[in-house]
C-alpha cells in the first residue's frame, strides 16, 4: 500500500485547493507576490517591520475568503 | 409545464454529450416525454451519440431563423418515441443565435415535453451563454482530475451569477482501482472541494465507446453497471431517493428493497 503523503491523490487535492483560491480570488498567484511586496514596502515606510518574515495568504473561512497578513514588528527594546 | 435542465462542465471532452443523451433516453425509458437540445452550434454531435444523424433536415437555427417549423426540425427517437431531438447547425457558429431567441424556444418547448435538456458547449463564452439562457436547473459534469474540476468551479460560479443557483454535479469516469491505490480524487474530496450537491457517479467504462460507435446510448442494455449509473441519475431528476454506493450504483440492499416493494 502506497503511504499516503506519495499517493498522487493527495497532491492533486493540494494543488487544486490553491488553484481554486487564486481562481475565487481572481488573483494569480504572481500578482499574490507583487501585491506582498508592494504592501511590505507601504508597512515599512510607517513600521519597523521584519521584512524577511513578512508573509500574506489566502485562506477559506465558511463561507468567504479572507485575506491573513502576519506583520512580525521588531522590538527596539 | 415541464422542466428544462442544462448539462454543462466548462471543460471538453469530460462527457457531457454522452451524459445528455443517457439521462434522456433513461427518463424516456421511464415513460417521461424528452426533448433534447443541442446546444453546441458549429460542432454538432448528440445526434451521433444518439443513432439519429442520418434523419437530420432541419435544425435549431433553422428553426430560430424561421425556415421550418419546431416540429419539422424535431426528430423522433426510434426506439422511445417519446424522445426527440432538436440538432444543432453543423455550419454556422455559437453567434448564429442568441440567449432571446434560446429562451424563447425552451419556454416553448416546455409546454409540450415533461424534460428539455440542453447539452452545452464546452468554455465559457458565447455558446455557454446562450445554452444556459432557458435552463431552470443545472446539472456540472466533471472527471476526477485536476483541471476538470476546477473548470466545474468556475463554472459554477458563473451559473450563479446567472440565477442558476444549486447545480448538481456528476462525477464522471470514475476508476475504482486507481481510486482504491490512492491515485485518483474520490467522490467525498472533490464533493468537499467543490460544495456542491451530487447526482450521480459513473464509472469509466469502454463500453462507452462501443455504445457511440453504435449510436446507441448505454442506458438501453440494461445488464450494464454504467447503463444502470444514468439510470440512477434519471430516477434521481425525478426525485427518487437512491443512495450511491462506490461505483454510483444503488446499494444492494436497497435495490432488493425497492424491487420486494418495502422502500
Amino acid at each position: 500500500m502506497t503511504p499516503f503523503w506519495r499517493r498522487s491523490k493527495e497532491t492533486a487535492k493540494e494543488r487544486l485547493r490553491l488553484i481554486l483560491i487564486h481562481d475565487r480570488i481572481e488573483l494569480s498567484p504572481g500578482k499574490m507576490e507583487e501585491l506582498k511586496d508592494d504592501l511590505r514596502e507601504v508597512f515599512k515606510k510607517h513600521l519597523n517591520v521584519k521584512t524577511e518574515d513578512f508573509d500574506i495568504s489566502v485562506s477559506r473561512k465558511k463561507d468567504s475568503m479572507a485575506l491573513e497578513a502576519d506583520i512580525p514588528l521588531r522590538d527596539s527594546r | 409545464m415541464g422542466k428544462s435542465i442544462v448539462i454543462t462542465s466548462g471543460k471538453g471532452g469530460v462527457g457531457k454529450t454522452t451524459t445528455t443523451a443517457n439521462i434522456g433516453m433513461a427518463l424516456a425509458i421511464l415513460g417521461r416525454s424528452v426533448v433534447l437540445i443541442d446546444a453546441d452550434i458549429g460542432l454538432r454531435n448528440l445526434d451521433v451519440v444518439m443513432g439519429l444523424e442520418n434523419r437530420i433536415v432541419y435544425d435549431l437555427v433553422d428553426v430560430v431563423e424561421d425556415r421550418c417549423r419546431l416540429d419539422q426540425a424535431l426528430i423522433k427517437d426510434k426506439r422511445y418515441r417519446n424522445l426527440m431531438l432538436l440538432p444543432a447547425a453543423q455550419t454556422r457558429d455559437k453567434t448564429a443565435v442568441n440567449q432571446e431567441q434560446i429562451t424563447k424556444l425552451v419556454e416553448g418547448l416546455r409546454d409540450e415535453f415533461d424534460y428539455v435538456l440542453i447539452d452545452s458547449p464546452a468554455g465559457i463564452e458565447q455558446g455557454f451563454k446562450n445554452a444556459i439562457a432557458g435552463a431552470q436547473e443545472a446539472v456540472i459534469v466533471t472527471t476526477p482530475e485536476v483541471s476538470a474540476v476546477r473548470d466545474a468551479d468556475r463554472i459554477i460560479g458563473m451559473l450563479e451569477a446567472e440565477g442558476l443557483n444549486d447545480p448538481n454535479v456528476i462525477i464522471n469516469r470514475i476508476r475504482k482501482d486507481m481510486v482504491k491505490r490512492g491515485d485518483m480524487m474520490d467522490i467525498d474530496d472533490m464533493i468537499e472541494i467543490l460544495a456542491i450537491g451530487l447526482l450521480g457517479i459513473v464509472p469509466d467504462d469502454e463500453d462507452i465507446i462501443v455504445s457511440t460507435n453504435k449510436g446507441e446510448p448505454i442506458v438501453l442494455n440494461n445488464k450494464s453497471r454504467t447503463g444502470e449509473a444514468f439510470r440512477n441519475i434519471a430516477r434521481r431528476i425525478e426525485g427518487e431517493e437512491i443512495p450511491l454506493d462506490n461505483n454510483g450504483r444503488e446499494k444492494f440492499v436497497q435495490k432488493i428493497k425497492r424491487m420486494i416493494g418495502i422502500s
